[in-house]
């Protein structure tokens, strides 16, 4: 009995114990799984996430509507010009009679009315948009300038917004004309020194008013000087002016849809540059406006196309007017244009009350919709560029919503040629940055794929040569003894930190290049001879002489001869420089050639890159070739080909798909490595595939440009996109390889 | 010479060359970053060179020859000097004359044709400062407080005893400076940011402001009381002054608590340099770095890189190894493994910035972000973990590594002969314990393996860093005395990157280059130690698995 129930026990034990061990069982294959899958799903998350953070770029633009109101204080006249404040929470609209009324753009409840001129409003222009800079051309010949913004206060909890009116010139009208004729036209731009203000008069007189602000020394009153040129009268009808940023052009648009393109950098000698009909391919011009900057000019027709034209400069240095792109997403008129403050973006709408959201640079249109309005007579977009209001005839003002957060990017603007504002023609162009206000960014990802495959390709053609005849000697000819060592020695150059090879090929060769170009040269193209001199004198000595050395032990035997010859041609390097390059071969070859030379150039980065990839490919390709089956060789061998002949016959035709493998693994290394070429090159993004030239590439740049670029801006998406591009090139490259190798591995089991 | 062609022999020799170009740059490199590296402490003599000036008179140049090479006429033309000569190429040394402060520039290429004289005074003192780089002169006299009290041969004992003193006084500062008072502002950061977590819990009462005000109180007085005795060390580090005759004839003042460490390379014999030699490679080790980097140790920067790896090393070891048993013991084997594992291959490929990328954005900005709204509101805007740190750097190079870990244990794992596994389940085993107790520590060298090789890839990586938590110079190191010690915030130095950075973008390129080589080569070693490790490890395993297959 005793033994039966420690029987039981143990088995109750046992059971337990079992259970437990099974739990613990369960619970590790639980636990093993989880982790195993959360590793892997970590390492796919990289792929999702950089993807994530691109998609918004190519995201198109979204418009909603929050309210329809009708024109606040519709009896003060016509509206003549809307504005709104930086948030789109207030509005003003200025009217024929001199007006500003100020309004909740989500009401169009009225905050405050307020008289800006007395007299009567014969014209009214706006300076760059982004200054909120206004002026009235009155009807006794004088001028108002009014600066119309928006003061912030903050209370307790909440934001006030009020709008603030600013009389540049003093609340007195400037007089222009003497006479006392009406203003019929008038332009004006500003800047932190003057401001130029230019009109017409009903005879068609043409006035350029300038005005250079002193800052006061007592109070913060600032006066100026003003001084009037007389330009011209002029033979035909204006119907409109308009004065470029920089106060150097003017354009005179007149009834048949002509321009007339003044220079006026010279006030006391204005030349006409050109007259151009802007109707040239057809339609009638309903509107024009200048994009952000003052730069660009966007001209409306009753065909529905919107054109931009700006000025470009020639050879001669003579500008002409030129026509840049269009969009032409309707064929209904255009009513009225609106550009954004501060992207070159604007937006459009047609009779049929289709809105457009175009961006110029990108030449995209990122929506075109319906908003259901009568016809709109004005346009306005918040200086954000995400709310805008339009005003029909029906006496309603339609408040809506914006999302466009990324318009300057499409794959136009990537990967083709843009013409950008202030370019003689479409170029690729990376640069992202500048210390310039009006500044514009450029991302084209041309000149980085360029130049990552330029840094690629200088680096192949050292390391391929290199590493893969050094595989095939080594895996085919080599003593086993002498491999032992070798092998290791070449795949320790693998584990090198390429932050080194950077630093040596930037501080060390690039200028040891510079001044020893010869010898380097002769080096690299006399070598392969010196060396079939040396086999051939070997080859011819008595057997005697040499046969101690066995075979399979070249390398060793060539070590010597090898440092030999480097050291000669270093030696005689500014020899032969004085000699024939005199004595400067950078300058040489910039004088005599005309070819420029960078210190830090392909062939710095060719070399230490080379270096950086040959043991990638040296190890794969050895592998491959070393485990081709030996009775593939032994057999060929025994058929009387000599070593050679089954070299090449019969063991790299096997082996091709893993020198391959080996090839593009380096090669996607090379795409994707950062140090050396930042260190090596001198960074900047040209299109020149000179080899004594530098160049950008996609790592270089991102390593320098992510850590300045702010978070979430198109800047910082650009750089993901091109972060993304590395990924899936070099993934890409990768995966062939891979699948190769296993093909082949397969393949050789099968032999 | 028809046959030899034929034969195929030139294009073995052409190819057991490029065998043996290989080797020699290998070599080479390595010999080039060890002989610039290591011969930058070895005290070399100190020339006083006469040197013919265009006018006819000489000059005097005091210093040490960093460098000769022989250049054209042209090119020396072209850069402005011109000689009147007939030889086509001319010699010219490269010196380093210090005295920045007083005769710039540091550095000077001298025409060997120029050099009338040269002699090795065995008085000549180079002195170590921690501004302004070297020093090289004659001591004439030392003063006290103004007051003369040593002259001609007595200067030099005068002088030591008074540099002992000086660098006692300078320890207890850079003491006080750094780790006391460091301290009593952390603190003091401290107490803030409490107050206003207090404030945003709308906690902050009178008693709790009281209790703030009380610390402040008590961290004040200790502020104050180091200030004072700062100020006493610094009145004290003043006392005393040398005058040294320089090269130019001119004598200047310098203060004794300003110097370093002051020698006479000329009057050392060969063992007195060894001891000196074997000293100052210590002090680059063990030593933080002055002027921007460009002098001084490296401290800093092995500490950094030392800790990011072994963060690192915590996060990648069990999950690469999970990852591993998983892929190997756990998953079904079919297409989906094999996908998985051309992946997991291939992201070892991917390069590094790309890493460094999806760690700013996803680490630092997203879930540091993140924790910052949840975890310290009170110190915002300014980011805690929302900015690049020690903690991210680790993670994006344990992404990075992962894939180098879990191919490596693989292939441990799958050396272990089934037989093993069998045996193991078959006397009752279950597939747990046969895992835990018989193929993992069979495997482990293979693990082993991986993780050196893991942490070799994570101690050279530089690119990714930049992104996700690297500076030029830390403030503080990331393991300190204050709560919580371990600061996984905190920014940090890096080899790598250091190298790139003095070496690229300091201001005076000539002077620092001997320190990136010594930086370097340290970089260079310590990677091949590593590897070394992993192979060796590797050699044993497949030896003795050769033995289990039967």
């Amino acid at each position: 009995m005793n033994i039966t129930s420690s029987k039981g026990d143990l088995f109750a034990n046992n059971s337990k114990r079992q259970k437990w061990r099974m739990l613990n069982d369960k619970l590790a294959a639980w636990v093993v799984s989880l982790g195993g899958l959360s590793v892997i799903v970590a390492i796919t998350l990289i792929f999702f996430y950089l993807l994530m953070v691109v998609f918004p770029l190519f995201e198109s633009a979204e418009i909603k509507k929050l309210q329809t109101y009708s024109v606040p204080s519709a009896q003060a006249g016509d509206s003549i010009h809307y504005i709104l404040d930086e948030q789109g929470k207030i509005g003003i609209r200025f009217t024929g009679t001199g007006k500003a009324i100020s309004f909740y753009a989500d009401t169009g409840k009225v905050i405050d009315e307020k008289q800006l001129v007395e007299s009567p409003v014969t014209s009214f222009a706006t300076a760059e948009v982004s200054s909120g800079i206004i002026a009235y051309g009155l009807e006794d010949g004088s001028a108002v300038v009014v600066k119309a913004g928006f003061t912030v206060n903050y209370t307790e909890n909440e934001k006030i917004i009020t709008p603030k009116y600013e009389y540049i010139l003093g609340e007195e009208p400037i007089e222009i004309f003497t006479g006392g004729e009406a203003i019929n036209h008038l332009t004006l731009q500003k800047n932190e020194e003057s401001l130029i203000l230019v009109s017409i008069n009903p005879a068609n007189t043409v006035r350029i008013s300038s005005f250079e602000f002193e800052e006061s020394m007592f109070d913060d009153e600032v006066s100026f000087e003003k001084t009037d040129y007389d330009v011209e009268t002029l033979n035909y009808n204006p119907t409109k002016i308009l004065i470029d940023n920089t106060q150097r052009m003017i354009f005179v648009f007149d009834e048949k849809d002509s321009v007339y393109f003044y220079d006026i950098s010279d006030k006391d000698d204005v030349q006409l540059f050109e007259r151009k009909s802007l109707v040239e391919s057809g339609g009638k011009i309903t509107d024009i406006k200048f994009a952000a900057g003052s730069f660009s000019i966007l001209v409306g027709y009753d065909n529905g196309r919107i054109a931009q034209w700006f000025p470009v400069r020639d050879e001669n240095n003579k500008y002409s007017l030129t026509f840049v792109r269009e969009f032409a997403e309707s064929n209904s008129p255009v009513v009225n244009i609106a550009s954004e403050f501060f992207r070159k973006g604007f937006i459009s709408i047609n009779e049929k009350g289709e809105l457009g959201i175009h961006h110029l640079t990108a030449h995209k249109t990122l929506l075109q919709q319906n908003i259901d309005s009568g016809k709109v007579t004005y346009l306005a977009i918040s200086p954000r560029a995400n709310h805008f209001i339009a005003e029909s005839d029906d006496g309603t003002i339609q408040y809506w919503h914006i999302t466009n957060e990324y318009p300057e990017i499409s794959i136009t603007s990537l990967w083709n040629k843009v013409w950008y504002e202030g370019y003689a023609e479409p170029e690729y162009i990376w640069q992202s940055s500048s210390a310039s206000n009006e500044f514009e960014p450029k991302f084209s990802l041309v000149p980085l794929s360029f130049g990552t495959l330029k840094a690629a390709f200088y680096a192949m053609l050292v390391a391929m040569p290199l590493a893969i005849l050094g595989a095939i000697y080594t895996a085919y000819f080599m003593s086993p003894k002498l491999r032992q060592t070798v092998k290791p020695t070449i795949e320790i150059m693998e584990a090198l930190p390429t932050v080194i090879l950077g630093f040596l090929a930037g501080l060390w060769f690039a200028p040891f290049l510079e001044t020893h170009m010869p010898g380097v040269f002769s080096v690299v193209f006399l070598l392969p001879v010196f060396i079939l001199l040396f086999a051939y004198v070997w080859y011819k000595l008595p057997h005697s002489l040499v046969g101690w050395v066995p075979e399979g032990w070249q390398p060793i035997l060539l070590l010597p001869v090898i440092i030999f010859f480097v050291w000669v041609s270093i030696e005689v390097s500014p020899l032969l420089e004085s000699a024939l390059f005199g004595g400067n071969l950078p300058n040489w070859l910039n004088n005599e050639m005309g070819i420029g030379y960078d210190q830090r150039n392909a062939m710095v980065v060719g070399f230490a890159m080379g270096f950086a990839i040959i043991p990638t490919i040296f190890s794969i390709a050895e592998d491959a070739i070393f485990s081709v089956p030996k009775h593939l060789t032994t057999g060929s061998l025994a058929l009387g080909a000599t070593p050679w002949q089954t070299l090449i016959r019969v063991v790299i035709l096997t082996a091709s798909p893993g020198i391959f493998s080996a090839v593009m693994i380096g090669f996607g290394r090379a795409v994707g490595e950062t140090m050396i070429v930042l260190m090596a090159t001198g960074n900047t993004p040209v299109l020149d595939f000179s080899f004594f030239e530098g160049m950008r590439t996609f790592s270089a740049n991102i390593a320098v440009e992510m850590p300045e670029s702010e978070v979430g801006s198109t800047h910082y998406r650009v750089l993901f996109l091109a972060a993304l591009i590395l990924f899936m090139f070099t993934f890409m490259f990768n995966t062939i390889a891979e699948v190769v190798r296993q093909h082949l591995r397969s393949k050789y089991s099968s032999l | 010479m028809k046959n030899w062609f034929k034969s195929g022999s030139p294009w073995i020799w052409l190819s057991a060359a490029t065998v043996s170009i290989s080797l020699i740059m290998v070599v080479g490199l390595i010999g080039l970053i060890a002989v610039r590296g290591l011969s930058m402490y070895w005290p070399g003599q100190i020339h006083q060179m006469d040197l013919r000036t265009s006018d006819g008179k000489t000059d005097t140049v005091i210093g040490e020859v960093f460098d000769s090479e022989q250049v054209s006429k042209e090119r020396l033309k072209d850069a402005g000097v011109i000689i009147e000569t007939d030889k086509m190429l001319i010699t010219r040394y490269l010196v380093k004359t210090g005295n920045r402060d007083v005769d710039a520039p540091d550095f000077r290429w001298l025409i060997a044709d120029n050099v009338v004289g040269e002699t090795f005074p065995k008085e000549i003192v180079v002195f170590e400062r921690m501004e302004w780089g070297n020093l090289y002169g004659f001591i004439e006299s030392v003063k006290e407080d103004g007051n003369l009290v040593a002259e001609s041969t007595a200067v030099w004992p005068a002088f030591n005893e008074r540099l002992a003193r000086a660098t006692k006084l300078q320890e207890d500062i850079t003491s006080i400076e750094k780790h006391e008072i460091g301290s009593v502002n952390y603190e003091m950061e401290r107490l803030r940011l409490k107050q206003r977590k207090l404030e945003l819990k709308n906690k902050f009462d009178a008693r709790a402001k009281q209790e703030i005000e009380n610390e402040k109180t008590i961290l004040d007085a200790r502020y104050k009381s180091f200030q004072s005795k700062l100020a006493s060390l610094y009145q004290q580090i003043k006392r005393d002054t040398i005058q040294v005759k320089i090269s130019t004839g001119a004598v200047v003042d310098v203060q004794v608590g300003s110097i370093v460490r002051a020698f006479k390379p000329n009057a050392m014999g060969t063992f007195d340099k060894v001891i000196f030699y074997v000293k100052s490679i210590w002090l680059f080790v063990s030593e933080d770095p002055r002027e921007a980097n460009t002098e001084g140790g490296i401290f800093p920067a092995i500490f950094g890189t030392v800790m990011m790896v072994l963060i690192m090393s915590v996060i990648v070891t069990p999950f690469g190894i999970m990852a591993a048993v998983y892929l190997r013991e756990y998953a079904k084997q079919g297409v989906v493994t094999r996908t998985i594992r051309i992946a997991v291959n291939n992201l070892a490929g991917v390069p590094s910035i790309v890493y460094g990328v999806f760690g700013l954005g996803f680490f630092v900005y997203f879930l540091g972000g993140n924790i910052d709204q949840l975890f310290f509101a009170e110190s915002l805007p300014a980011p805690t973990f929302g900015t690049p740190g020690i903690i991210w750097a680790s993670l994006t190079l344990a992404i990075l590594t992962v894939p180098v870990v879990i191919v490596a244990t693989e292939e441990g794992l799958s050396r272990v002969p089934i037989s093993i596994r069998q045996g193991s389940l078959a006397l009752g085993a279950t597939k747990w314990e046969t895992l835990w107790k018989t193929v993992l520590p069979m495997a482990s060298p293979a693990m082993m393996t991986g993780l050196i090789l893991a942490v070799a890839r994570a101690a050279g990586e530089v690119a990714p860093l930049m992104l996700v938590g690297v500076v030029k110079l830390a403030p503080s190191l990331p393991l300190d005395g204050d709560f919580p010690f371990l600061h996984l915030d905190r920014k940090f130095m890096h080899l790598g990157f250091h190298i790139f950075d003095v070496g690229f973008q300091s201001p005076n390129v000539e002077a620092a280059r001997p320190l990136v080589y010594s930086t370097a080569f340290l970089l260079v070693c310590v990677i091949i130690v590593l590897n070394l490790t992993a192979i060796a490890i590797r050699n044993r395993l497949r030896e003795k698995y050769k033995g289990l297959d039967h």
